[in-house]
């Protein structure tokens, strides 16, 4: 008995000091093996690098690897949400996760910050006070590849791009802008590695130019292929089909190819300038576009840490939507569906001593809003 | 349609269809002689991927990547057989299926170690790079070209080898009766390391192959093993010239799928879900193939037994 009260006493205690310094539980379910690994282990380490700058020892991360298998995701997500009880939920990369995973997660009033993944279904009237995106909707790029295909002056332009609720975003959010005739569309399979059926079909339409998307070893299988092809359109596409990852393996066979991005390492901002040379120094590897997206997210997650306690989560959507962090990006600011308002560049695949990169070269949109702003009724 | 994209289209799926070989054409012979099924022959095309990759990156020889390749795949069948699979031959089916899973997941792993997440580069050596112009006007890479002579001469060798050697006539006769050929004095366990080896070269040449025009990643082969298991299922267990035979069916069903189902679908619907709807149909033509053949032939177009 006495033993009981001493233990009852002594949890009172404990109590009220676990409440004063209310460290924050972050679920991170990404992709860290098979072939769109890259990417999820980009966006990882970016997060980690921002949390072990920050020095805060009240956030507690737990990451797990969804092997970009929806139904993996799910567990994932029922286990992190019910037996580790984390606050705050991020890491996917595939949109078609994305929908599997935080449409519950939001509703369970968990936060969920998206580094990667904007499906349009999120963006519009499926829009959550929970759910926040820090990279972009998933047309954004798109349109403005959409926009850049215009001023560069092509007409009729082949595009194509995996079945799946990214890919048909991209097609959407690249018709939305283009202006032209489009010489063919095709929808691929997911994870599919040989083209040639595409190709010819590129080379047979007629075509002035080619927009595909096709994100992690997609992209490379596809550019190696359409350059020994002998077709000679030019390619313009989303900074995915040639992120950092990418543009080693693909090599040559890259280089002045133009796409669309809303991060780029040579923006100029002592944020940024910070940024790559920390990545590089702590990973050995430029950072790409993930990698920036992932530091982001919880450079966004700690500053509204600073101002607002997890346990009062008005305050903490409100201390998220202010957004006030230095982004890579320069100034960063959310629109009324939670989704970036925010400047998308083009840029150039360039060589650099022996590594390929990218270079900006002009904006394509500016403080760009996405489409489905209006439809969030919040 | 013109003749040149129809032409480049059989082409493409005749490509398709002699890699699907090389990949089914061990896998057969496993199932077939040593009545095992293999999930880890996935991972085997993966790692002649690893190793072309690796020296290429040495050496920069695209003739020594390839031995190399076939080398690599050899050793590491011969040493799964050696070690793991040897011990499945008595066990059934699903003790077999769960070992060579195992098996994916630690040869996955272990090249992640190895190599990292990211994917390698493999380049297509200077002299088989960009197309060449065929009769008819027809462009076509070089490099897809030789992967079609290549795929044909090893279904050549394989006949032949399985027609006119020794070796062949044990393999043959190994389908027909294990105990028998065992009893007539043959080194079965011998035979079923030879064959477990040359299936398993045969897979890692595919994947050095293939890894020049793709990307060299982890998890490669196993989108590769599941056409072709739908391959042996279409040319019948232990059948080679099943295996080649369904290889050629199956590329050609999946690349002139891709191309006509759209366009089909268009005819009735608006462009976009044309390609939407034609797609997601032709992805599932090569399925609609295999189940159309059991009904026909339940044992397969050439399968001896069912």
């Amino acid at each position: 008995m006495k033993l009981k009260t001493l233990a009852l006493v002594a949890s009172f205690m404990a109590l009220p000091i676990a409440a004063f310094s209310e460290p924050v539980k972050v679920g991170i379910i990404t992709t860290l093996s098979g072939g769109g690994a890259g990417l999820g282990i980009d966006v990882r380490d970016g997060f980690m690098l921002a949390v072990k700058q920050s020095g805060n020892t009240d956030i507690e991360v737990v990451i797990e690897d969804d092997q970009r298998k929806p139904d993996i995701a799910v567990q994932l997500a029922d286990k992190m949400i019910q037996s580790e009880k984390v606050d705050v939920m991020t890491g996917i990369i595939w949109s078609n996760l994305a929908m599997a995973v935080i449409p519950s997660a939001v509703a369970q009033d968990k936060i969920y910050l998206s580094p990667n993944a904007g499906p349009s279904a999120l963006a519009g009237r499926g829009c959550h006070p929970n759910y926040f995106n820090v990279a972009w909707q998933n047309d954004n790029l798109h349109e403005a590849a959409g926009a850049y295909t215009n001023s560069a002056g092509f007409q009729n332009t082949f595009i194509l791009a995996p079945n799946y609720p990214a890919g048909q975003d991209a097609l959407t959010g690249f018709k939305r802008q283009y202006q032209g005739e489009l010489a063919g569309e095709i929808f691929t399979k997911l994870g599919q590695t040989d083209y040639a059926a595409e190709i010819a079909q590129i080379r047979a339409s007629g075509a002035d130019s080619v927009f595909f998307f096709l994100p992690g070893g997609m992209g490379i299988s596809f550019l190696k292929q359409y350059a020994d092809s002998g077709v000679d359109l030019p390619v313009v596409g989303p900074a995915f089909s040639f992120d950092q990852g990418i543009l080693q393996a693909v090599g040559q066979a890259a280089i002045g190819v133009k796409n669309t991005s809303q991060w780029n390492k040579d923006i100029d901002n002592p944020t940024n300038a910070a940024f790559v040379e920390t990545f590089q120094a702590e990973y050995g590897r430029l950072p790409s576009l993930y990698a920036s997206q992932g530091f982001d997210t919880a450079n966004l997650l700690l500053s509204a840490m600073a101002k607002a306690d997890i346990s009062d989560r008005n305050a903490f959507r409100a201390a998220l939507k202010e957004a006030d962090f230095h982004s890579t990006r320069g100034d960063f600011e959310f629109g009324n569906n939670n989704h970036p308002v925010q400047n998308i560049y083009v840029r150039e695949v360039i060589k650099e001593g022996d590594v390929y990169t990218n270079k900006i070269i002009g904006v394509a949109l500016e403080n760009h809003v996405d489409a489905y702003a209006a439809d969030c009724q919040m | 349609m013109s003749f040149i994209l129809f032409a480049e289209q059989v082409l493409n799926g005749l490509q398709f269809g002699v890699m699907l070989f090389l990949m089914s054409a061990g896998l057969t012979l496993v199932f077939g002689v040593m009545g095992l099924i293999n999930l880890a022959h996935g991972s085997l095309f993966m790692i002649g991927a690893f190793a072309a990759a690796a020296v290429a990156g040495l050496t920069g020889s695209f003739v020594l990547a390839l031995m190399a390749a076939l080398a690599a795949a050899a050793a590491a069948g011969a040493l799964v057989e050696v070690l793991v699979i040897r011990r499945l031959y008595d066990r059934d089916h699903l003790d077999q299926v769960l070992a060579t899973f195992a098996l994916i997941l630690i040869f996955s792993e272990g090249t992640r170690w190895i190599f990292g997440s990211f994917p390698l580069f493999l380049n297509i050596p200077d002299y088989l790079s960009g197309p060449v112009t065929l009769p008819g006007g027809i462009q076509y890479p070089l490099y897809r070209l030789t992967l079609i002579g290549i795929g044909l001469a090893v279904a050549v060798g394989l006949f032949l080898l399985i027609s006119r050697t020794r070796l062949g006539i044990q393999i043959r006769a190994g389908e027909s009766d294990r105990e028998m050929i065992a009893a007539l004095g043959v080194d079965i366990s011998k035979l079923y390391t030879i064959v477990f080896a040359l299936g398993a070269a045969l897979a890692g040449l595919a994947g050095a192959l293939v890894g020049a025009i793709q990307s060299v990643q982890v998890g490669m082969g196993e989108p590769v093993l599941i056409l072709a298991f739908v391959v042996i299922v279409i040319g019948g267990i232990g059948s080679i010239k099943g295996a080649l035979i369904g290889s050629i069916l199956v590329g050609l069903t999946d690349t002139l799928g891709g191309l006509f189902m759209p366009a089909l679908f268009a005819l009735f619907m608006d462009n976009s879900s044309a390609a939407t709807a034609g797609s997601a149909l032709a992805s599932m033509l090569i399925y609609i193939l295999m189940a159309v053949v059991l009904i026909v032939k339940p044992s397969g177009l050439f399968g001896a037994r069912a």
